[in-house]
């Protein structure tokens, strides 16, 4: 039973948390000794209940909400399905009845509906409980999960229970869904892809059909049956109508556009080989001259739509499209005569009052009015450190508030901040457009084909012979189809996409992998790119008696700041006492009395005395006036990465962009090599136009980055990887996504893309040895249908089992299988 | 032989009617979401609860 649901399935687009494998590895040993709920390991002191073991009062409070809903299969489906979550949204702005209205679906009489994007559904367990709304509210009448988009469409009541409570209850039982703006702006991508699969369809049925009636044909009519070869070619030639001017409309008109920028891309010998063979197809139907070429067009369209779907296949689950709208929370709250009230960000105008609280974004560019402001700027700029502002001084959107609540000024709406400026600089704009190897190819080859109809043509009406100049020239032009031009590639790069994302790379499409493998250039970042923020470990610096110890998570256990948790956990007491007097300023400590003694615990500003210690970041610890130590975060560098930089050194230049001061430089000197520029204190427009500055030079640029900070210098560079160790956080827009983890693979990676260019070259010299035989059948006019009708399947098999099998081989010999 | 015509003409209704049904699936976004329903279909209903196995959602 435990092992029901998809723990068994390994589902190519299930992308598993790193952590949870490794959970899941120590479960099946220690059983007992994790928490009921989310799987983590128990502190010394846990919380129970129903004789079960709960890491922290979240997930006990999960498992009491669940328990008494009788809803207690969640856990059967799967051992700890949950999640340990920290959630300190708030929630007003679903109230307000503009943004509601954003958001919702669907709404009728008293029932909405609504999707939301959940980031924690990873489970069969998730599906089973989602699902199960329905009995934790009665005002919910339904609830459906899609699980590959992480979505859970919901069907309620309004009029019983609003759409914050809604999000409430999701949050109460730990799935919070993420609400960004980029959810209000509806996406419609889907449609384009659906239409692609009905032509698909359309052209599965008209070949299906078209090759039934040439069957006859294929094996020769004998007298008897000849009066059913009209027919037959009839039939044909109405298949053939939609096959070419339906399934095939997309070619012609791209033909068209590409013809009117003098310009020859592959569509258009594709589109003038539909063109041919229809009309002869006509023609010979008409004139009863011959049984057509239907097959063979029918056959072509149908392929080609299934090689330009391969190429469409696209990630449910990740966005690669994200830029400051999913960063930014969809509401804000604005202080109107003295009150305050949440509003839509887009509506934030110039002169707008903000109130941000401890924890929130600054949404628009602004000058603080009131209040001490601790602005977290790592995002944006890559700085580690908070950055403390004064009154009146301008505050960028993109900062975190770490510390009391502030008031701002905006100056600049949203959409014209220093920040949104990245996206909507002009730069991008130009010199984007790819030249794929099938566009340069597909010049040359058209104009040969051209040549050698032209030329047979020419040669057959010279002697005399109209006719066979006619069936020569339209031949030709049948026989050199770069049908396999146009399916070798897809058929390749989408091979080397699902092995690259069982590694945790994910490329946005398949032109992105051309790309990939022409970079010269690569360009990392710092602050969690070589880093890892994830992995942070504490340590501290001084020293603790076990009554201290003890003293000092009494007082942190009171919080919930990531930090006080961190060292909670690392100081794993096995009991503690009651405090008095908690107090807990944001962003700067906190402080209480535990059995009489006062205890302090944060920055040196919150200190009860002046402490002169070089170290100002940390939380420093007083207890009872003396001064004890400081906890402090230190920096983790990704593991193995003297060995990344070794693959890369000799076939990349290899440059380093940080928003962060140079107090790494000797660090990194040892990892990268020696001619590696290093530069620091970059602004996010420095290295967008360090970018720029070496496309000048005519290199080819791989950016490697995580933050809003490189969100420029990802979009301009030729290959943008936004690098996460949580695929459903948020990234900048990208062309790839690469799992932290996965990071020492890379110059395995960018191998693969290299093979991945040879293996369509060497197809491509295969078809055309195909071709040359045809051609050659085709110049002197007697090709005759079934050699066609036979030619391409063969050739196309030939190509898609050749390309699937060098890919598999490339990607063994990269190590990447 | 004239029957064939006839059977013929059955042939492609019949793949017309295929086709259509594709065409009615696919709008109707059968094909939407190919993977939850598979998992769906293993998660067990509680029996004490007789309405739970009611489908709200395609109303």
């Amino acid at each position: 039973m435990k092992n029901y649901g998809l723990r068994n399935q390994k589902h190519k687009y299930l992308v598993r948390q790193f952590k949870r494998n490794q959970m899941e590895n120590q479960n099946n040993t220690v059983l007992k000794s994790v928490c009921f709920h989310c799987g983590e390991d128990l502190p010394k002191l846990k919380y129970q209940l129903d004789d079960k073991d709960f890491c922290c009062a979240g997930c006990k409070g999960v498992y009491k909400i669940l328990s008494e809903n009788n809803l207690c299969n969640y856990y059967a489906y799967n051992d700890n399905p949950g999640q340990r979550f920290n959630s300190e949204s708030r929630l007003e702005y679903l109230d307000e009845e503009v943004i509601i209205t954003q958001l919702i679906d669907y709404r009728q009489a008293s029932s909405s509906i609504i999707t939301f994007y959940v980031p924690a559904i990873h489970c069969s367990s998730c599906i089973w409980l989602l699902e199960h709304l329905y009995k934790i509210n009665t005002a919910i009448f339904s609830s459906r999960i899609d699980f590959l988009k992480k979505q859970v469409t919901i069907n309620f009541n309004h009029e019983e229970i609003s759409l914050r409570q809604l999000v409430e209850t999701l949050i109460h039982i730990g799935y919070e869904p993420l609400i960004s703006l980029q959810d209000v702006v509806k996406q419609n991508q889907n449609t384009d892809n659906k239409s692609l699969i009905v032509k698909i369809a359309v052209a599965g049925f008209l070949m299906g059909n078209v090759m039934l009636f040439s069957f006859p044909e294929y094996f020769g009519l004998s007298g008897f049956e000849k009066q059913f070869q009209d027919l037959f070619g009839w039939l044909n030639l109405v298949f053939a109508i939609p096959a070419a001017f339906y399934c095939g409309r997309d070619y012609f008109i791209s033909a068209i556009t590409s013809l009117k920028h003098k310009h020859i891309n592959l569509d258009t010998p594709l589109a003038l080989i539909i063109a041919v063979l229809f009309f002869r197809t006509a023609f010979e139907v008409i004139f009863k001259t011959g049984p057509g070429f239907a097959d063979t067009l029918t056959g072509l369209v149908f392929l080609l739509l299934m090689g330009k779907w391969l190429r469409q296949r696209t990630y449910h689950h990740i966005s690669f499209d994200r830029d400051y709208r999913s960063y930014f929370p969809i509401a804000v709250t604005v202080i109107i005569e003295g009150k305050e009230k949440p509003i839509a960000i887009n509506e934030v105008k110039i002169g707008d009052r903000l109130w941000i609280r401890n924890g929130e974004l600054v949404p628009a560019d602004a000058i603080l009015m009131k209040g001490d402001a601790r602005m977290d700027m790592s995002f944006v700029t890559g700085e580690a450190e908070p950055v403390h502002k004064v009154l009146g001084e301008i505050i960028y959107a993109g900062g975190r508030q770490a510390g009391e609540a502030i008031e701002l000024e905006v100056i600049k709406p949203v959409s014209q901040s220093y920040l949104t400026g990245l996206w909507n600089n002009e730069n991008y704009k130009s010199d984007k457009s790819r030249e794929t190897f099938n566009d340069s190819v597909a010049k040359y080859f058209s104009l040969a084909v051209f040549v050698i109809a032209f030329a047979s043509a020419g040669y057959w009406a010279y002697t005399g012979d109209t006719h066979r100049a006619w069936s020569a020239f339209t031949a030709v032009i049948i026989v050199a189809c770069p049908c396999v031009l146009a399916l070798s590639t897809p058929f390749t790069l989408s091979a080397i996409l699902s092995v690259f994302d069982k590694k945790g790379f994910y490329i946005k499409n398949t032109d992105a992998v051309e790309a990939l493998a022409k970079c010269d250039t690569i360009i990392f970042d710092k602050t969690g790119t070589l880093t890892s923020s994830d992995t942070a470990e504490i340590s501290f610096k001084g020293s603790l008696t076990y009554e201290e110890k003890i003293l000092l998570s009494s007082l942190v256990r009171n919080s919930t700041h990531p930090m006080s948790r961190h060292i909670l956990q690392k100081l794993n007491p096995d009991k503690f006492y009651t405090v008095q007097n908690f107090l807990e300023i944001p962003g700067k400590g906190l402080s209480g009395k535990i059995n009489g003694l006062a205890v302090y615990a944060g920055n040196l500003s919150l200190l009860p005395k002046q402490v002169n210690h070089a170290d100002e970041r940390g939380v420093h610890i007083i207890i009872d006036g003396q001064y004890m130590g400081v906890f402090s975060v230190n920096q983790q560098w990704r593991p193995d990465l003297n060995k990344l930089m070794a693959g890369l050194k000799n076939s990349f230049k290899l440059l380093l962009l940080s928003g962060d001061t140079s107090k790494d430089e000797p660090i990194l000197k040892t990892i990268f090599p020696a001619d590696a520029k290093l530069k620091f204190k970059q602004s996010p427009h420095e290295k967008l136009s360090t970018v720029l500055a070496l496309q000048q030079n005519k290199a080819c640029v791989l950016m490697i980055g995580d933050g809003l900070n490189d969100a420029g210098a990802l979009k301009q560079s030729n290959f943008g990887i936004a690098l996460t160790d949580n695929i459903n956080n948020f990234t900048p827009g990208c062309d790839a996504i690469l799992k932290g983890s996965s990071l020492n693979l890379l110059p395995a990676f960018i191998q693969l893309s290299k093979d991945g260019l040879k293996i369509i070259k060497t197809s491509f010299a295969i078809a055309v040895a195909y071709n040359c035989v045809g051609v050659y059948f085709a110049v002197q006019g007697t090709l005759y249908p079934l050699v066609a009708a036979v030619l391409m399947p063969v050739s196309t098999i030939t190509i898609i089992c050749f390309t699937t099998f060098t890919t598999g081989f490339f990607a063994r010999k990269r190590k990447l299988k | 032989m004239n029957i064939l015509y006839f059977l013929i003409c059955c042939s492609i209704l019949m793949a017309l009617i295929f086709l259509a049904a594709f065409f009615w699936a696919s709008k109707t976004g059968q094909h939407d979401d190919v993977y939850t329903p598979g998992v769906r279909i293993l998660l067990d209903d509680e029996p004490e609860n007789e309405n739970s196995e009611e489908d709200h959602f395609s109303n």
